[in-house]
């Protein structure tokens, strides 16, 4: 019986389709063969610069790429994507990392923080990333923390965030709160006299941190200024009629508003459908980039301030390069946000901390972090600090109707990074 | 034949083949990876149990499952990240000991309802009990005003809408957005090591059988006729004497308990707790795997979840970009071509051809002399 059962398999498999697709497939591998090879390879040894198992060859480097690419998150992490693609290929271009081409594998978090601890694993223990561009929300790597402190992994993180967070396996390539708040706010009272501020925001940790650190320094640190309001709305929230007429009433010299994702379109909408005119009343916004400005519409927000590290406005040889060289490999309507730009550096700080430490070791990486410098940073001149995180400068830019930012302010040096602020807490 | 009083005959094929593939063949197969997301998927098969007996048989359609879920894997994940939160490991904080997500939250000591979690035996009973209470409550409210139908199943879908939006808004008690991370030890010893997570899943594998027998004992016993007679005919049981709310109310609670202990596993096995579990969306999600499985088998509720969260891992790792899509046709085809899910391909196709085999061989060997007691072969 056995015996009858497994002739008629051979007979089937023989006219199956897989069986022909994969005889098409063997035939391709002679082809392959012929395609002209890169010339990677000329790096030192793997065996020297790649002690503990990471996926490492002579002539490739593997690292992953984790972002939403799918659900709610899709629309902004797509930009960090696109940013991390350009700059893994332009190191491709010059050389790569140690001689060696940089391969990337890319996994979806689909917007769902236990996906993205799922696939964090998979690109650390399955595929041995010898480095890793991902994650957006602060849901999202809290999530994943754990996983690269426990499989000693190495995380580039793009995004603007609260702080309070510190970490070997994590290099945070955008702005902490401290930095991204404290120059804004004393921007707006030199130059607007603003004393009275109305605190906005969505209900998470990264606006309920960052306005606890405005009105931190807003009551302690600025002559004579007060907040007159403070609110909070569930993410997605579109409703934001009652909150409107509280501002109307209240009148405050500035809205400081830290609304994310879709709900910008509804509130931004709304203050200008409630007769808020900008050009009188100021708002200033650490959430909202070019990004999100493609969704809300100019129109609605211009004239708003945001403050933040990068626009894709300014005017230096560097970001030139970078807009146009994004702009060619993702079309000519792409715009390029705050976190784009610092997903951009990911790629970039790892290949000089590779280079500079002379091996993929993550502890080796991890080590040499601090003092790496990128003079080609779109932004200017970065420096990674002892804890992590990246000196950079804090810029104001005032929101035009097209779509852009135009520079108004940015500081003269380098901010400080200080995730656990003395004083703020 | 043994157990042909608990299980008939194709259901022990069920039982002994399901045993087979989660003890013997799928440890063997996988790694560990691997084998802690089919542990991760198991977690749902719990909740999909709990639905065959509450959706599948009594018809009460709970779109709020994920509240159970939640609740269940907080009280876990709350003992956790107690142990986790010593002093000695919170010492960078402005209060040490408490942990972290409080801290952020300028909270200087524990809260009250936290402080009872601290003991092992509290949380276990808490993850039990506290679904069981609160379920407990709802089902009582609607199912003694007769609420019923789609009805309920809009009030459950609202009340995970509030558990959520409670525990986003709530983040200094809760952890909020994040959820509760960075979860280590239970009782000192470390939940993330490999070797735990073979144990873990074997315990889980242990539950998970142990619920499918429970599962199956409620189904068999008169309670579970009465609950098939309630979804037929709900006034000609009322009329017969029965109450028909206390029923409801029963299968309601049940599930709630299946889906807990659910989550309470999938806390020990991810090693985090997020309010993405308790919305809306898991919610309904947890019905498609019962769905998918057969709504009305217990086995097809295993093999539901365990099929759909295995495509959305390797559709999601193929085609980053597209995997949705796939997903969503998955369930589309399923719906159309086989509304009984898993359930009913197995019955309508693969059921019958073994029946066949097994009642030729019966004959072959009937024609040879050799049948033992005359048996009829069914």
């Amino acid at each position: 019986m056995n015996g009858v059962l497994m002739s008629d398999e051979t007979k089937k498999g023989l006219k199956s389709p897989l069986r022909r697709q994969l005889m098409m497939g063997m035939a391709a591998i002679p082809a392959l063969a012929m395609m002209p090879r890169p010339s990677f390879g000329a790096g030192p040894a793997t065996s020297a610069v790649n002690t503990t198992g990471l996926a490492v060859t002579d002539s490739e480097v593997t690292v992953g790429i984790l972002h939403s690419v799918t659900g709610t998150m899709a629309i902004s992490e797509t930009g960090s994507v696109q940013a991390e693609k350009l700059a893994i290929e332009q190191i491709n271009a010059t050389g790569g990392v140690l001689g060696r081409k940089i391969k990337f594998i890319q996994e979806d978090g689909a917007s769902d923080w236990p996906t993205f601890a799922e696939k964090a694993k998979k690109l650390l223990v399955n595929d041995k990333c010898a480095a890793v561009m991902g994650c957006w929300t602060s849901a999202s790597r809290k999530a994943v923390l754990p996983v690269f402190e426990q499989y000693n992994g190495m995380l580039y993180y793009p995004t603007f965030y609260e702080g309070l967070e510190q970490s070997k396996n994590v290099i945070y390539t955008g702005q902490e709160a401290t930095q991204q708040i404290i120059a804004g706010l004393d921007w707006v009272n030199k130059t607007k006299g603003a004393k009275t501020f109305y605190l906005l925001g969505s209900d998470y940790i990264w606006p309920r941190t960052s306005n606890k650190i405005a009105r931190k320094h807003i009551e302690g640190h600025l002559q004579g200024c007060k907040v007159v309001g403070e609110e909070y709305f569930p993410l997605g929230h579109t409703q934001f009629n009652s909150v409107i007429n509280k501002i109307k009433l209240t009148k405050p010299d500035v809205i400081y508003a830290i609304i994310v994702g879709g709900s910008n379109v509804a509130f931004y909408k709304q203050l200008k459908a409630a007769g808020i005119d900008m050009s009188k009343q100021t708002l200033l916004t650490i959430s909202v980039t070019e990004d999100e400005i493609d969704g809300i519409g100019g129109e609605n927000i211009a004239g708003a301030y945001a403050c933040m590290k990068y626009f894709q406005s300014l005017d230096n040889a560097n970001n030139k390069a970078f807009v146009s060289a994004f702009k060619k490999m993702w079309g000519e309507k792409t715009v390029i946000g705050d976190v784009t730009q610092a997903a951009y550096l990911g790629p970039w700080l790892w290949k000089l901390t590779v280079e500079k430490a002379g091996s993929f070791d993550i502890d080796k990486v991890a080590a040499a972090s601090p003092g790496i410098e990128f003079k080609g940073a779109p932004e200017g001149y970065v420096r990674i600090h002892e804890n992590h995180h990246l000196w950079s400068k804090t810029r104001v830019g005032r929101a035009k109707a097209d779509g852009q930012y135009e520079l108004i302010y940015e500081t003269a040096d380098l901010v400080e990074p200080d995730p656990f602020p003395k004083g703020y807490q | 034949m043994i157990n042909s009083r608990f299980f008939n005959r194709s259901e022990l094929i069920g039982f002994v083949s399901l045993l087979l593939l989660l003890v013997v063949i799928l440890p063997l197969a996988l790694d560990i990876f691997r084998l802690n997301l089919v542990a991760k998927y198991l977690t749902y098969s719990f909740v999909a149990i709990g639905l065959v007996l509450c959706w599948g048989y009594g018809g009460i359609l709970s779109l709020g499952q994920g509240v159970f879920f939640g609740l269940g894997g907080y009280c876990m994940a709350m003992f956790l990240k107690l142990e986790a939160s010593s002093v000695a490991n919170t010492k960078i904080q402005s209060t040490p000991g408490i942990p972290d997500f409080m801290d952020w939250n300028q909270l200087t000591a524990l809260p009250f309802f936290w402080k009872p979690f601290q003991s092992f035996p509290f949380a276990l009973a808490a993850i039990i009990l506290v679904p069981a209470i609160f379920s407990f409550i709802i089902g009582a409210a609607m199912f003694k005003r007769r609420v019923g139908g789609v009805y309920f199943a809009i009030i459950t879908q609202a009340i995970a809408a509030i558990m959520t939006i409670l525990i986003v808004g709530q983040q200094g008690y809760t952890g909020g957005i994040n959820g509760i991370t960075d979860l280590r030890t239970l009782h000192g010893w470390d939940i993330r090591t490999d070797h735990a997570k073979y144990i873990l899943y074997f315990v889980e594998v242990f539950f998970l059988f142990a619920a499918i027998v429970v599962a199956q004992f409620i189904r068999l016993t008169k309670l579970g006729r009465i609950l098939v007679a309630m979804r037929e005919q709900e006034d000609r049981v009322r009329f017969s004497g029965y109450s028909v709310a206390n029923f409801k109310i029963f299968a309601f609670c049940a599930a709630a308990v299946f889906a807990a202990v659910g989550g309470a596993l999938f806390t020990l096995e991810v090693g985090f707790m997020s309010p993405s579990f308790v919305g809306i969306v898991p919610s309904i999600e947890m019905v498609i795997y019962t769905a998918v499985g057969g709504r009305l088998s217990i086995f097809g509720a295993v093999y539901g979840s365990l099929l759909v969260n295995f495509a959305k891992t390797s559709l999601s790792e193929t085609f980053p970009q597209l995997w949705l899509f796939g997903l969503g046709a998955l369930f589309i085809a399923v719906v159309l071509a086989f509304p009984n899910g898993l359930a009913g391909i197995w019955g309508d196709y693969v059921q019958p051809r073994i029946d066949r085999l097994l009642a030729s061989r019966t004959k072959k060997s009937g024609n040879g002399g050799l049948v033992a007691n005359g048996a009829p072969a069914e």
